[in-house]
């Protein structure tokens, strides 16, 4: 069974951090990723995110099948972004160097491959730090991380319930699935796409009414046992704060101080090589 | 000493329903007392828990009068939260009530919610974990525990709030039969550990009473119909009455003609006083009629040499082999992911065996695409709600046929004619939402029998149903086997139901097929019921209580007679 995007256990100081200090490492890196288009500053925050990957040991099976979803997003991002609007980096830095004419307005200019090369290199400020949150976080730490970081335990506590239930559903899909077929109705490939899609509601409605028999066995368990007496919960598997989730904790705010200090020093969220 | 749990002319009338479901309960609970609360499906067995966790009314809103104390006080000012801390109550479904994503986390869940800080709760989930003998699962996911592990980690993170009171809602649904009973040994243990007052809730009365319990309280309609020992309760009629199946050796030594007196203690056949029912079951034992041979026909469905694994060198299955012939019932038996669901997946071409043939009428299965098989070899879920996908059960009973593109007038008469054979003929132009759980359970096994099986597979036909729809669906079974010479073969794990409906059980453990035989054999047959995770009948132990020599024997003799007797009185309905 591949296990995409799944936590799992290595022996390195990024796993062993507090899902606290990841959490605020990966909001604050990605807040920073978004405001800034200092070519500099995301340069270094490429080259950074690329080392602390491989710190974290994550291998390639481990990410690869979505980082090529990512990057057939990223293509049609860069595309479309020319497309709608082809002067946007004239616009953003003041002139018009054009390299060649393709047709109509379409105009190619060192300024608009010089913006769109910036949102790539966003792009991949933020992958690995996405990855790298997914893969060393244990999941049951998620909740407890985001409740310590201000979200309220609810919010927290529903992605739980859902990484726990979305195996039992997955495995009741099939089941579902495998009577159907049965019965005749043809979900394989020999099927059209549009019949396909209508017999899905076969497989899709008993699955919902068996899902909604378990809602309410969940949500009687968890009032049971005192879910939501509190304003607040405490947490089994919350990691306590150690050194070196303080040194990142410092870290990860001093960078971003200096970054917004070094992009907004010109009053521009851009840096401008062309004037 | 007062009572833990009372109720004082307690009725209780849920917001949308005119008639109350509990009426008139009087009931005392002791600190300390083990109870039993008995009842069919509907009698208000649940309505009575849920009243005594919170769920009702705060949960489930309707209106009560008298009164209910717990612990001295009224549920009403302690709230549901209140009382979660003095009553702890363990579901049945073992596994919608597994809330964390690790045996650990959820044996924290209560405590986390009353904001135990986090060096306390690792101790206290140690011990509770302990106590069940779950402990060396604490890291583990609970997609890899089985049914029983699942439900002691339940009882663990019940007990870690440190509760006064167990109470357990159907506890051996969801378990195979040695399970069950190390379930119940379990309870038994932690009652006497820590003085916890329990209250089991069950139908299943010979399972639940494989321990001591001090007293059973018997619902019907709404109403405590019995409130006493168990040794009195089993020389009563009072449970047939209420349709709740007896221990099979009480029916037994009825059937012997003995009068059941509570001195010679019938709670556990093990240590009953049988020394004034000898002569009479011995002599009853000679008089039976031997169970009918049952003629040779030809086969139908035959395994050979069937092998699979998901991943190379881990079998899940190993050279099956076994041969059904038409018109049996069959039982696959054994314990929870012995891989008998596995071999179900294999015939109906889910799965593809990685060795090993399967014939259907002498011809080879393998080139049969899972559309083709579905018409010969019908599937019958364990829940309807797994199986009914339109809204109208017209529609639903025709699916098969619409979408193997029978012509309509061709469909509407063989719909009508299977509506007619599962008795819903009369529902035909209803919604499927206004039909009872066991009309659902037809209404997915007509859906299957109108495309005309020759086999049809049950998985766990009769889960979760009381004594009177268990009977229901399978005399259902019993006539489309019997008139309509439809093959039957179900998994299952209810002991009851291989004894009585099937002819022959096929025993897998752990992969490997280790018993194809009757089931009266199987179940007398101490080393295959321990590896299979079987439990011998009480029936054996009553015939070698007895001195009768031939116990299976036994057994088939009161199986035999016992659906001789319920063929007499469904002739004595039908006039």
């Amino acid at each position: 069974m591949s296990k995409i995007l799944a936590y799992e256990e290595k022996d390195t100081w990024i796993h062993q951090l507090s899902g606290v200090s990841k959490l605020i490492f990966f909001l604050l890196w990605c807040f920073t990723s978004m405001i800034t288009y200092d070519t500099r500053i995301l340069a270094f925050m490429v080259l950074f995110s690329l080392i602390i990957f491989k710190i974290s040991k994550t291998k390639w099976k481990q990410v690869g099948a979505v980082f090529k979803m990512i990057m057939l997003f990223l293509t049609l991002n860069v595309i479309a972004i020319f497309v709608f609007s082809p002067d946007q980096g004239t616009h953003i830095y003041g002139t018009r160097t054009v390299l060649f004419h393709i047709a109509g307005n379409y105009d190619v200019t060192k300024e608009q491959l010089f913006y769109e090369f910036n949102v790539i290199i966003k792009y991949f400020t933020v992958i690995p730090a996405v990855f790298m949150f997914l893969v060393t976080t244990n999941p049951s730490e998620f909740a407890a991380s985001m409740n310590k970081v201000g979200i309220s335990y609810n919010v927290g506590y529903a992605i739980s319930i859902a990484l726990r239930y979305i195996p039992d559903v997955q495995g009741e899909f099939t089941k579902i699935k495998h009577a159907q077929e049965a019965r005749g109705i043809e979900m394989s490939g020999k099927a059209s796409l549009f019949s396909r899609i209508k017999n899905t509601s076969s497989i899709i409605f008993p699955l919902i009414f068996s899902s909604m028999d378990r809602i309410d066995v969940v949500s009687n368990a968890m009032e049971l046992r005192g879910y939501g007496k509190h304003k607040k919960r405490t947490w089994y598997m919350e990691k306590k704060l150690r050194r070196n989730d303080y040194l990142t904790i410092a870290f990860t705010i001093v960078f971003m101080i200096a970054a917004l200090i070094i992009t907004f020093a010109d009053g521009s969220r851009f840096y401008n090589p062309f004037v | 000493m007062a009572p833990i749990i009372e109720f004082k002319d307690f009725s209780f009338k849920y917001r949308a329903q005119t008639e109350p479901t509990l009426r008139n309960i009087n009931l005392a609970i002791m600190p300390g007392e083990k109870v039993l609360i008995v009842g069919p499906s509907g009698s208000g067995k649940s309505t009575l828990a849920h009243c005594i966790n919170g769920l009702v009314p705060f949960s489930y809103t309707g209106e009560s009068t008298g009164t209910l104390q717990i612990a001295q006080k009224d549920p009403a000012t302690l709230g549901i939260f209140g009382l979660s801390k003095i009553v702890g109550t363990v579901l049945q479904d073992t596994d919608g009530q597994f809330i964390g994503l690790t045996v650990a986390e959820d044996i924290a869940f209560a405590l986390e919610n009353n904001l135990v800080p986090q060096e306390e709760m690792f101790k206290k989930v140690d011990e509770a974990a302990e106590m069940v003998d779950v402990k060396k699962l604490l890291g583990n996911a609970p997609g890899e525990l089985s049914g029983g592990q699942k439900q002691r980690v339940s009882m663990a993170g019940v007990m870690v709030d440190d509760v006064d009171i167990l109470l357990f809602d159907e506890p051996l649904a969801n378990l195979d039969p040695a399970t069950g009973k190390r379930a119940i040994d379990m309870i038994d243990q932690i009652q006497k550990k820590k003085q916890k007052t329990i209250l089991i809730i069950e139908h299943r009365l010979e399972d639940a009473l494989y321990r001591d319990v001090d007293r059973i309280v018997v619902i019907g309609e709404g109403r405590i119909v019995a409130d006493t020992t168990p040794d009195e309760l089993l020389s009563t009629d009072i449970l047939n009455q209420q349709g709740i199946r007896e221990p099979l050796y009480i029916t037994a030594l009825k059937h012997a003609g003995c009068v059941i007196s509570p001195k010679d203690s019938p709670q556990h056949i093990e240590t009953m006083n049988l020394q004034g029912y000898t002569a009479a079951v011995k002599n009853w034992f000679e008089k039976a009629p031997e169970k009918p041979k049952e003629k040779e026909t030809t086969s139908v469905l035959k395994v050979e040499d069937l092998y699979f694994s998901y991943t190379e060198g881990k079998p899940i299955l190993q050279h099956i082999h076994f041969d059904i012939k038409k018109g049996e019932m069959v039982s696959i038996v054994g314990k929870n992911g012995a891989g008998k669901s596995t071999l179900s997946n294999l015939i109906c071409g889910f799965y593809k065996p990685s060795r090993g043939k399967i014939l259907l009428d002498g011809e080879d299965m393998a080139p049969l695409s899972i559309k083709e098989r579905g018409e010969k070899i019908g599937l019958v879920m364990q829940s309807p709600n797994q199986m009914i996908s339109k809204p109208m059960i017209y529609d639903e009973v025709a699916l098969g046929l619409v979408v193997r593109g029978v012509p309509e007038e061709e469909i509407k008469e063989r719909v009508y004619k299977t509506l007619k054979t599962c008795g819903l003929y009369p529902f035909r132009n209803w919604p499927v939402s206004a039909l009872s759980f066991g009309q659902k359970k037809r209404v997915s096994i007509a859906s299957i029998l109108v495309m005309d099986p020759q086999v049809l597979i049950l998985d766990e036909p009769t889960a979760g149903q009381d004594y009177r729809h268990y009977t229901e669906i399978m005399e259902f079974l019993k006539e489309i086997n019997e008139n309509y010479g439809i093959t039957i073969i179900m998994i299952t794990h209810d002991m009851h139901l291989m004894l009585e409906y099937t002819d022959r059980a096929i025993v897998i453990a752990d992969g490997h097929l280790i018993a194809d035989d009757t089931p009266a054999k199987v179940l007398t047959n101490e080393e295959i019921a321990d590896k299979a995770y079987l439990k011998k009948t009480s029936l054996y132990d009553l015939a070698v209580n007895c001195q009768i020599g031939q116990p299976s024997e036994f057994v088939e003799r009161f199986i035999a007679f016992e659906r001789e007797n319920r063929m007499q009185k469904e002739e004595q309905e039908d006039v």
